[in-house]
């Protein structure tokens, strides 16, 4: 069941978050004047009681904790990031980000759809409709972390503009630009970097635009102005700063397919039975929690990182060992 | 060429160099510890394995440049050969004592299951126990007991270095740019070595035909 809340703006900012969290967005903010990202309050999202945090989608239940108590610092959040754009160390997104302009932004729709055309973050997303989303989030590499995302819908984007009949699936492309992205100086991978997904999957509640997180406008390294979260697939799914969608016939080939396609399948979905050739997915490493007791070990992964309650049935019938 | 008063010296001096990483490193852990700060990133084992996985190859690679460089300078650097192995070794150790204590807290079926299906983990692994064979044989009672095995015994340093670096480079996910210049120090190292045992045996031959 999807809960959505509208327009009680008026809440003060020390209600969403547990004191920690509201320290380390204090932190955030300082750290958001050094760096001159102007990314100032312009987001607020109300909180929400613990009852309609627990009929969220997905939001089940993990080690008898509710995620809301879960949440990671966003200092680990904005400071661990696998953004090659700006660098392949995971602390160079942080570290490179702030070249990028993301005001104006423009992003290019085309393919098979009524509305193609060039749009605006704010034309794209209605800032009116925005949710707090708070998701597992985990990475192919084995850890992860739980981000209390602000966006909406991918559904509610997408049918704005109306792909047809032919449109099986949805394909996204970050920007491409080396003044902006140092990163892509070096060729890891073939720029731009690409995504997509079925077109049902899009479709599904749980897949989101996020356009913010923590209650604020996304910080740079975490994809602004604009991203995709699929909190039941690997983090790399996750387009960050969409500059493209296009809507075409044939399944798209993403860009870690393109690199590695017998490690990194069109898929991606979380699955501890199916291991990475290097390393096992069965379990996980939560992103600050080493040193409490018992934090030393991993913990489990669960299938489709615990929403397959809500997605499973996409894939009735097919071999999730092959299609990985 | 080096005076003999100075030799304790730069013993001292190569212990130091070879113990400040792992100095480092401590360091760093104790900071993170005392004061949650990001010093060591969101993810502070995966950061100690890089550190400490690099480093290791850094002492292969470093303890395979000796003999050459013994014979393009004259310095008599051989004495210490063996210590800079040994602290490979020791870099080794923690590297896998960080994952198997930190990182997988002794889930053995994890670990055993790494080591056997995933062929990066299984060429760290043959390096590693490699350098323990090495490490184990390198005090003076080994080296009488084996004789001439001995040296024979310790030519495993260039099948373990080649595997530690193919595991480099197996690990990284995309940017292979580091391992691809560990493999061209080791690749270079194990030329000259090649060229000299060309040139020795058509020395010998020579000898004998002559
Ligand atoms: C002495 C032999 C070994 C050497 C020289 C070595 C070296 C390295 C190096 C250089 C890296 C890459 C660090 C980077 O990303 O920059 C690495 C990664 C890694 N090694 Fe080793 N290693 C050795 C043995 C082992 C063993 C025995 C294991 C486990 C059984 C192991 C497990 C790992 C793991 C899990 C990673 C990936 C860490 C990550 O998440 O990035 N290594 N190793």
């Amino acid at each position: 069941m999807l809960i959505k809340i509208k327009n009680s703006w008026d809440l003060k900012e020390s209600d969403v978050t547990s004191e920690a969290n509201f320290l380390s967005r204090r932190k955030f903010i300082q750290a958001a004047g050094i760096m001159g990202a102007g990314t100032a309050a312009s987001i607020m999202v109300p909180s929400m009681t613990n009852a309609q945090i627990a009929s969220k989608p997905g939001s089940n239940k993990y080690d008898g904790r509710d995620l809301a108590d879960q949440q990671t610092s966003l200092d680990d959040i904005m400071s661990y990031n696998n953004f090659y754009e700006f660098g392949v160390d995971k602390g160079d997104p942080m570290a490179k980000a702030h070249t990028l302009i993301t005001d104006p932004w423009s992003v290019t729709v085309e393919g098979h759809c009524e509305n193609p055309g060039e749009y605006s973050v704010e034309d794209l997303v209605d800032h009116n409709a925005l949710e707090e989303r708070i998701y597992r989030m985990r990475c192919v590499e084995a850890w992860s972390m739980v981000i209390p995302w602000v966006g909406v819908s991918l559904s509610q984007v997408i049918n704005k503009l109306k792909p047809t009949a032919k449109a099986k699936y949805i394909y996204f492309e970050t920007l491409v630009d080396k003044k902006q992205m140092p990163g892509q100086v070096n060729r890891v991978i073939r720029w731009p970097y690409r995504e997509g997904l079925r077109m049902d999957e899009a479709m599904n509640p749980l897949a989101i635009m996020a356009v913010g997180l923590y209650g604020r406008k996304l910080t740079k390294q975490n994809g602004a102005p604009l991203r995709m979260v699929v909190p039941w697939k690997y983090g790399f799914k996750g387009i960050k700063s969409i500059v493209k969608i296009s809507f075409v016939e044939k399944q798209p080939v993403s860009s870690w397919m393109r690199l590695q396609s017998e490690e990194y399948g069109f898929y991606a979905n979380v699955n501890p039975r199916v291991s990475h050739p290097r390393w096992s997915q069965s379990k996980e490493r939560r992103i600050g929690e080493f040193t409490g007791i018992g934090g030393l070990s991993r913990q489990k992964t669960l299938m489709f990182n615990g929403y397959g309650e809500q997605v499973a049935h996409l894939y009735d019938g097919m071999n999730l060992r092959r299609n990985f | 060429m080096l005076a003999k008063k100075y030799r304790p010296w730069l013993r001292l001096l190569i212990h130091i160099i070879c113990v400040a990483p792992a100095l480092w490193i401590s360091y760093q852990i104790w900071l993170w510890l005392n004061f949650e700060t990001h010093v060591l990133t969101a993810n502070p084992i995966e950061h100690i394995t890089d550190f400490t996985g690099k480093w290791t190859v850094r002492f292969l690679l470093i303890t395979l440049s000796v003999t050459p460089l013994v014979k393009l300078t004259k310095w008599r650097l051989l004495v210490y050969r063996r210590l800079l192995g040994l602290y490979a070794f020791l870099y080794g150790l923690m590297h896998f004592l960080n994952y198997m204590v930190l990182d997988y807290f002794f889930d053995w079926e994890l670990i055993i299951e790494d080591v056997l299906e995933r062929k990066a983990i299984t060429f760290g692994m043959l390096a590693l126990v490699g350098l323990l064979i090495l490490a184990a044989t390198s005090f003076k009672f080994a080296v009488k007991k084996l004789g001439k095995k001995w040296q024979k015994l310790h030519r495993l340093i260039y099948p373990l270095t080649i595997f530690a670096v193919t595991h480099n480079y197996m690990m990284v996910k995309a940017d292979v740019l580091i391992p691809t210049i560990h493999a061209i120090i080791l690749a270079m190292l194990l030329s000259y070595r090649l060229y000299m045992y060309v040139q020795i045996n058509k020395n010998s031959n020579k000898i004998r035909i002559a």
